[in-house]
């Protein structure tokens, strides 16, 4: 199920702006991968390349290869459509579908996109997904009601739930915690490493006590100067990375120096 | 290329990604199919003018009427009448609709300002013909001792020269119609650009212990001249193009003529459509069409002044 | 210590008691009457001169005490309070007059007949002319919503930035600011250019004021659209669903509520519309349920024609009104009526649909 991730040389354009440059990296399946750098680097930019939802906006393109088990994403005729179902993605704020209830959150995928199931079918997609994102136990006696009723964290893992509903191969998390409280944040670091068994994660965070907590690789996003595209400056395995780094700039930010 | 075949989904998922990508584009096109269907009606709205209205400028004299021998002597007048009548309807509405927007935005208790709004709403809601029905039977009936007095007493300003009509049914009345048919319009529009004043100036002004209405005067008027301009364009836009408030109130002809408190007035071009369609021969329906193209064209005009004053005013309000 | 001790007689200014405004306006009144009763005039005159007065007195009083500033503002708060007060008179005038005049004739027998065969003083119905509103209103909103909700849509979904969106803005614009009668104009130029001169019947006001909605519809699902946070569209995105299920299935049921309400006051803007339908369908007395063959009647075009065409008194009746007025009012009062039901319809449907929150 979970596949690896293979990115050569890939360059990220906005029109005539390049957002991101000559990234390189193997993120590997099983495994949690988290990016960190100061803001406006590109990694949630290059996050979004990895199953193209940064096409939403017009004038996006990319140079390079992204090979998802030996597949290119970029390839003409690969739709977008079938790679977004492949590799799902969580964002920084919790979305559940507003006029849905929390059982329909769960099944949006798969309703969405008009798949039929049976009853007992779905009723067994809803439960392990829920359980799946650690949120069963508190939902399971009110299904019907509206996701938008949940808290921030039950929210977020909702989205989860909705994310894994379709069985990805990949799990992209844009900063999945930045609009949580300390404990539910715990509750999706949580989720994080239970789900690492079966998806290949990839996440980018604000935060490196979170990257250190929960990532088993850390790529270094930074910019050269204001203006210029983001660039990738270090991928190691995250303890090297927090111990030994090989760039000083990454020591520096680490360290706390800027950013 | 040595991943060639790898990259090939399976068969599956590329039937299925057919399907989808077809429902994708037969939505994006159905989307912009409706988007030209606005561009080809608005188009046609011109061109089917067009084509029954240009028979219409040079048909028999005859159906002209009046004794008008071409077409622009028979709309000479009723462009008149339409702007004249309009005119005097601004007149009427505009320091109400100003006063009214100002009483919602700044002096009316906030509990009140909200119902308020919303029976000025109620007022844009009134179907015209029984603004009509309202002003040919009812203000008619209350105005005529004022447009006796006026035509008594008033009647060396040539508005009022009189005689003055027995019946109330004048273009004054017409007019008042008009006027507060038009009214919730300016309102809706300048409130709107009153409220959007920025607050901080409207803070700095009471901070250097300005009265409430100097305020109004220093703050608020100022930025919203553009807006309030195109409200009050837009309401003439409006008054215009009505035709059942003109039509229903008073007796009309297509004449130069100030006097608005006779047995008749100026005819508008939409009084002149709406008394003529049902007896009109081909020839006489050519010419109102024509004289509906020239309403159309004036009216496209006031409401270009509209829209361009208010992006104006966006531009000066994002400075 | 000193400066303590000055400031506040600086700082008070002479002003005029709270209970001025109230003693100003009984000495209004009261000055408003006796002149009035001197002069024999009637209530309203009374009133209006009353008005008048407190609204310059009041600020004479305070330009004597308070001084210029405090006196224009005075004067300015009375004029606007006034206008508004004067803005209420003739909607309430208006109102009033159609229920009052309306409401006795609007009775079983009239809502369930049509004018066929109605003469002198027979009472006559607005049957076929209810049947002919909704006819024609419900031919215009299948033409009208369809297109103006495909056209929000592009210009929200699809065309954002474009050169073909802006044209069409534009238009939209332009449309908004059609003459109805020249609408009616347009409708009738195109069907006489394909059934002959004479030719009338219901479409041709149906499209005229499809022509006129479709504007409201596309500003207002325009702007519900844009309300639709774009967090929704890219988790459905994300979930690998198509744009067009995303449009159809995330972003259309989030701003329905806001759409149908636009769509409800765009009919209840079009219901009353009586130039276009006059030029386009015509008057005819009988019921008429074919939409594209013969005249039809609608209610305003029902109450124009009575109007211009109330008949005589009928000799020996105490009505002193000929009986088309009478049915032009109660007609009027059950379009209002009408155009009144509709706006809360569309406010309460505003209300349910409101994005929930669940809590």
């Amino acid at each position: 199920m979970a596949k690896s991730i293979d990115v050569q040389d890939l360059d990220i354009f906005y029109g005539d702006f390049k957002a991101v440059e000559g990234v390189s990296m193997t993120i590997k399946a099983k495994s949690v991968t988290a990016f960190i750098g100061p803001s406006g680097c590109g990694k949630s930019t290059f996050l979004r390349s990895l199953n193209r939802m940064h096409e939403v906006i017009p004038g996006a393109r990319v140079e390079g290869k992204v090979m998802v088990d030996g597949m290119s994403l970029y390839d003409p005729i690969v739709d977008p459509v079938e790679v977004r179902r492949r590799i799902g993605m969580v964002f920084q704020r919790p979305n559940p579908f507003p006029t849905m209830s929390i059982y329909e959150n769960v099944l949006a995928g798969n309703r969405l996109n008009n798949k039929r199931m049976p009853k007992s079918e779905a009723d067994d997609v809803v439960e392990k997904s829920l359980r799946g994102a650690n949120l069963w136990n508190e939902v399971k006696d009110r299904l019907g009601k509206p996701g938008m009723g949940l808290s921030g964290g039950q929210q977020q893992r909702l989205c989860i739930a909705r994310a894994i509903a379709v069985e990805p191969e990949v799990l992209l998390m844009d900063e999945p915690c930045s609009a949580l409280d300390p404990i539910s944040t715990a509750a999706v670091e949580d989720l994080i490493h239970d789900l690492k068994s079966s998806y290949t994660i990839v996440i980018v965070t604000h935060n490196m006590q979170q990257a250190a907590r929960v990532s088993d690789d850390t790529g270094f996003f930074n910019l050269k100067a204001a203006g210029k595209p983001g660039h990738l400056v270090e991928f190691n395995p995250t303890k090297q990375m927090f111990t030994n780094p090989d760039s000083p700039d990454t020591e520096a930010y680490i360290s706390g120096r800027f950013g | 290329m040595s991943t060639g075949s790898s990259l090939t989904p399976p068969p599956a998922v590329s039937a299925r990604r057919g399907r989808l990508a077809l429902g994708d584009r037969v939505f994006a096109a159905s989307a912009r199919g409706a988007g030209l269907l606005i561009l080809l009606a608005l188009a046609g709205v011109f061109v089917f003018l067009l084509i029954q209205g240009i028979p219409g400028l040079s048909v028999d004299p005859k159906e002209y009427g009046q004794g008008f021998e071409t077409f622009w002597q028979y709309v000479g007048p009723l462009l008149f009448g339409t702007i004249f009548i309009s005119l005097l309807a601004l007149i009427v509405a505009v320091p109400f609709a100003l006063a009214v927007a100002l009483f919602i935005s700044h002096y009316a208790p906030r509990r009140l300002a909200t119902p308020v709004a919303y029976v000025i709403d109620l007022l844009a809601a009134v179907p015209s013909v029984v603004f009509g029905l309202w002003g040919g039977r009812a203000l008619s009936q209350a105005l005529k001792p004022v447009i006796n007095w006026l035509g008594d007493y008033l009647n060396w300003i040539p508005l009022f020269k009189g005689p003055a009509s027995p019946n109330g049914q004048t273009a004054l009345t017409a007019a008042l119609v008009l006027g507060v048919m038009i009214l919730p319009i300016i309102t809706a529009i300048s409130r709107e650009v009153f409220a959007q004043t920025p607050r901080l100036n409207e803070e700095a002004a009471i901070g250097l212990g300005a009265t409430r209405w100097e305020v109004i005067r220093l703050a608020v008027l100022p930025y919203a001249k553009s807006g309030v301009i195109a409200g009050i364009m837009l309401g003439l836009g409006r008054a215009l193009g009505e035709t059942m408030a003109v039509t229903m109130v008073y007796s009309s002809s297509p004449k130069y003529m100030l006097n608005i408190i006779g047995d008749t007035s100026p005819q508008t071009i939409a009084a002149n459509i709406a008394n003529n369609y049902a007896e009109a021969s081909a020839d006489k329906q050519h010419v109102l069409i024509a004289a509906g193209l020239v309403l159309f064209a004036f009216t496209f005009v006031v409401n270009f002044i509209a829209r361009w004053a208010i992006g104006r005013g966006e531009r000066k309000l994002a400075r | 210590m000193n400066a303590v001790a000055v400031a506040p007689s600086t700082l008070a200014h002479p002003r005029l008691p709270r209970w001025a405004p109230l003693v100003v306006a009984v000495a209004a009144l009261a000055v408003g009457a006796l002149l009035g009763l001197i002069l024999g005039w009637g209530p309203v005159a009374i009133v209006l001169l009353s008005g008048l007065l407190y609204v310059v007195a009041l600020p004479a009083w305070s330009r004597v005490l308070e001084g210029r500033r405090a006196a224009t503002d005075r004067l300015m708060t009375n004029l606007v309070w006034g206008a508004f007060a004067v803005v209420c008179v003739p909607l309430l005038w208006l109102l009033w007059n159609v229920v009052q005049k309306g409401a006795p004739h609007v009775t079983v027998h009239f809502l369930t007949t049509s004018m066929r065969g109605v003469f002198g003083s027979m009472e006559g119905g607005i049957l076929h002319a209810i049947q002919g509103t909704v006819i024609v209103t419900l031919a215009a909103t299948v033409i009208a919503v369809p297109i103006g909700l495909m056209t929000a849509i592009y210009l929200i979904e699809y065309g954002r930035g474009s050169r073909l969106a802006k044209v069409i803005t534009f238009l939209v614009d332009v449309m908004t600011g059609i003459p109805s009668i020249v609408a009616g104009l347009f409708a009738l130029s195109l069907l006489v250019l394909f059934f002959g001169p004479a030719f009338r019947a219901g479409i041709g006001g149906a499209i005229a004021l499809a022509l006129l909605m479709t504007p409201t519809v596309v500003r207002s699902a325009e702007e519900m659209l844009r309300l639709v946070p774009s967090d929704l569209r890219e988790a459905s995105f994300a979930l690998g669903v198509p744009k067009w299920r995303t449009i159809l299935k995330v972003v259309m049921p989030t701003a329905i509520g806001g759409i149908v309400t636009g769509v409800v006051l765009a009919i209840s803007r079009v219901i009353g519309e009586t130039a276009p339908l006059l030029v386009t369908a015509g008057y005819n007395d009988s019921m008429n349920g074919n939409l594209f063959s013969g005249r039809m009647t609608t209610l305003p075009v029902y109450i124009f024609n009575q109007y211009k065409t109330p008949g005589a008194v009928p000799l020996g009746a105490h009505a002193a009104d000929p009986p088309g007025y009478a049915r032009a009012w109660a007609a009027a009062l059950v379009l209002i009526v009408i155009v009144m039901i509709l706006n809360l319809i569309a406010r309460i449907i505003g209300k349910i649909f409101a994005p929930k929150t669940g809590r």
